[in-house]
């Protein structure tokens, strides 16, 4: 039986670190339906988690594969799912049950161009908005996008660790390239990697409110079946979980739902920069569009372009503040992303007129070369220079 | 391209094996030669039947883009992904093809051919006609190192398959030196 972690060096797909990621992060549930280019999550999970004591299911659809993982946590496991545009489209409704419910899961969005059945088997960045606004009503949610397999790795930890602190679903918006292309991916020791555990139900299992807000606003949580009454809705509820039909409690759940994400930015909204200190135009990107950013960052440099890029490691919540303190002193910002604008939506908003916005972006099916972007740099340090 | 990346692409028929083979390339130079390198591999209904392709990226440095934009080796097992890719090629492209299975038209550059196929079935293993292939294509272009690649051949076939697998590697690269020995003889004798 191979270990629980993979200590060592691999040379794996996207999709294949992500499983390891889980497995390492202690994922032990799996519920999802094979969907391009996604399904190698499902496979290696499906081959993995039975040797370290997990369980694998092929639910009858996204539908309810979203909604097994929701069952699986609040039965006290790490629990993930993965799937491609179609699936995630069916996956937004139970999506929003996981986040008023609070409920730590990790949902990996493999991207393939859109909208419906798309290209199927072609790269694409085009659900970011669909991650943050998919399902209805206000809620706050948390999503990652790697871009690399090594990140892929990390970043999937990172998805549990955040899932499972702050009691909300995760994101892992990786997209097709990332998912089926291979790379060396170093492995640590299982010590080495940070794990984070949900805060437990402590106490009297007779006094227990299980949406009493803890540390963080956070709610310490109790497993079906330890004892605790527990009792979950998609109602808006109170601290005990009852329903109330009041603008009052609605107001008072909201609040705290969005709190325990925007009081903790620091913690969550990662970023990483290069070249930042003289750049004059910042490329802001995320995913497998910060691979074309590098190289065109290294090509617009030897050109003599002052180049710059913010990579987005957590695109939601938005990292605001990475952006905010940038917009005052660079001549402009050029989101990079596989699709027709949605998160240079936010650069724009972000920057609030102090910087101009360009986008170099297409509908997706290969990635944006670093030509294109390039381009755009020239573009965009012309006087009145429009995209 | 600078001379610290290489660029190389794969291509044959879905079935071929084309992927198994960039993905060992790949590994190679990754575990084995340990620089930094990239596969891309063609997916869709192509790699059941159709032209299939693999990009692989070696390099010193981290791959950023992992595209192949103009390739330093491009190595053919079809005559269908020969035509599709041969006009990305530059004047110093090594051309390696399957010469059973590919007729190469009046290129200016000079074409390593094997008869990766045709050995594969003397041997008795027709399906390791990529493995012949990957050994002529580590013999002719370098990119990577003979123990690295045999290393990678190893920890990537299916167990139980690795000898006969080392044994079609090794035919393929002790075809590719040979066809550099014959070369040099023959620019010797030239020059």
């Amino acid at each position: 039986m191979p270990p629980v972690v993979l200590t060592g060096e691999h040379y794996m797909t996207g999709d294949e670190a992500i499983a390891e990621g889980a497995i390492a992060a202690g994922c032990r549930f799996f519920g999802g339906y094979p969907i391009t280019p996604a399904t190698e999550v499902a496979e290696r999970m499906a081959h993995r988690l039975p040797g370290v004591g997990g369980v694998f299911i092929q639910m009858e659809d996204e539908i309810a594969a979203m909604a097994s993982i929701i069952g699986a946590s609040c039965a006290g496991v790490k629990a993930m799912t993965s799937t491609s545009g179609p699936g995630f489209s069916l996956m937004m409704e139970n999506l929003g049950l996981a986040a008023i419910t609070e409920t730590p899961c990790v949902v990996v969005n493999v991207q393939r161009a859109g909208p419906s059945t798309g290209l199927p088997t072609q790269g694409a960045q085009g659900d970011m908005m669909q991650a943050r606004w998919g399902s209805h009503g206000d809620y706050s949610l948390i999503a990652l996008a790697p871009s690399t397999a090594q990140e892929a790795f990390h970043e999937t930890i990172r998805a549990f660790n955040l899932a499972e602190k702050y009691r909300v679903p995760v994101l892992v918006m990786t997209d097709e390239v990332v998912g089926h292309m291979s790379e060396r991916v170093v492995i640590p020791e299982a010590s080495k990697l940070n794990v984070i555990e949900r805060v437990k139900a402590r106490g009297r299992k007779d006094r227990y409110r299980p949406f009493e807000p803890g540390e963080n606003g956070v709610p310490p949580m109790a497993a079906a079946g330890e004892g605790y009454c527990v009792h979950v809705t998609g109602l808006t509820h109170d601290e005990r979980g009852y329903p109330v039909m009041t603008a009052e409690c609605q107001e008072s759940m909201q609040t705290r739902l969005f709190a325990k994400i925007e009081r903790n930015l620091d913690d969550i909204a990662l970023t990483r920069g290069f070249f930042l200190d003289d750049a004059e135009i910042v490329l802001v990107s995320y995913g497998v569009s910060v691979r074309t950013c590098r190289a065109a960052m290294e090509e617009a440099r030897a050109l003599g372009y002052k180049v710059g890029l913010l990579q987005l490691l957590t695109v939601w919540p938005f990292p605001e503040e990475a952006v905010r303190a940038l917009a005052g002193r660079v001549k402009a910002f050029i989101t990079v992303e596989i699709n027709l604008g949605q998160i240079s939506l936010e650069v724009e908003r972000l920057a609030a007129g102090l910087a101009p916005c360009f986008l170099a972006g297409h509908c997706g099916g290969t990635l944006i070369s670093p030509d294109a972007v390039v381009e755009a740099v020239k573009r965009a340090l012309k006087p009145g220079g429009k995209q | 391209m600078s001379g610290s990346k290489k660029e190389i692409l794969v291509t044959g028929f879905g079935g071929q094996g084309i992927v198994l083979l960039g993905k060992i390339l790949g590994a190679a130079a990754a575990l084995g030669d340990h620089k930094e390198s990239t596969l891309i591999q063609a997916y869709g209904p192509e790699s059941r039947g159709g032209a299939c392709s693999a990009q692989v990226m070696i390099g010193d440095g981290v791959i950023h883009y992992p595209y192949v934009r103009r390739p330093d080796v491009l190595a053919a097992m079809s005559q269908a992904g020969f035509e599709k890719y041969i006009d990305l090629a530059k004047d110093d492209t090594v051309l390696l093809v399957d010469q059973d299975l590919v007729k190469p038209k009046g290129q200016a550059q000079e074409v390593f051919a094997v008869p990766a196929t045709r050995l594969a079935e003397e041997m008795g293993k027709k399906m390791m006609a990529n493995i012949i292939m990957l050994g002529f294509i580590v013999a002719v272009s370098r990119v990577v190192t003979n123990e690295a690649a045999r290393s990678a051949v190893t920890s990537s076939v299916p167990k139980g398959t690795e000898d006969a697998n080392l044994a079609a590697y090794d035919k393929g690269h002790d075809f590719g030196l040979a066809v550099l020995k014959g070369r040099e003889k023959k620019m010797a004798a030239q020059g």
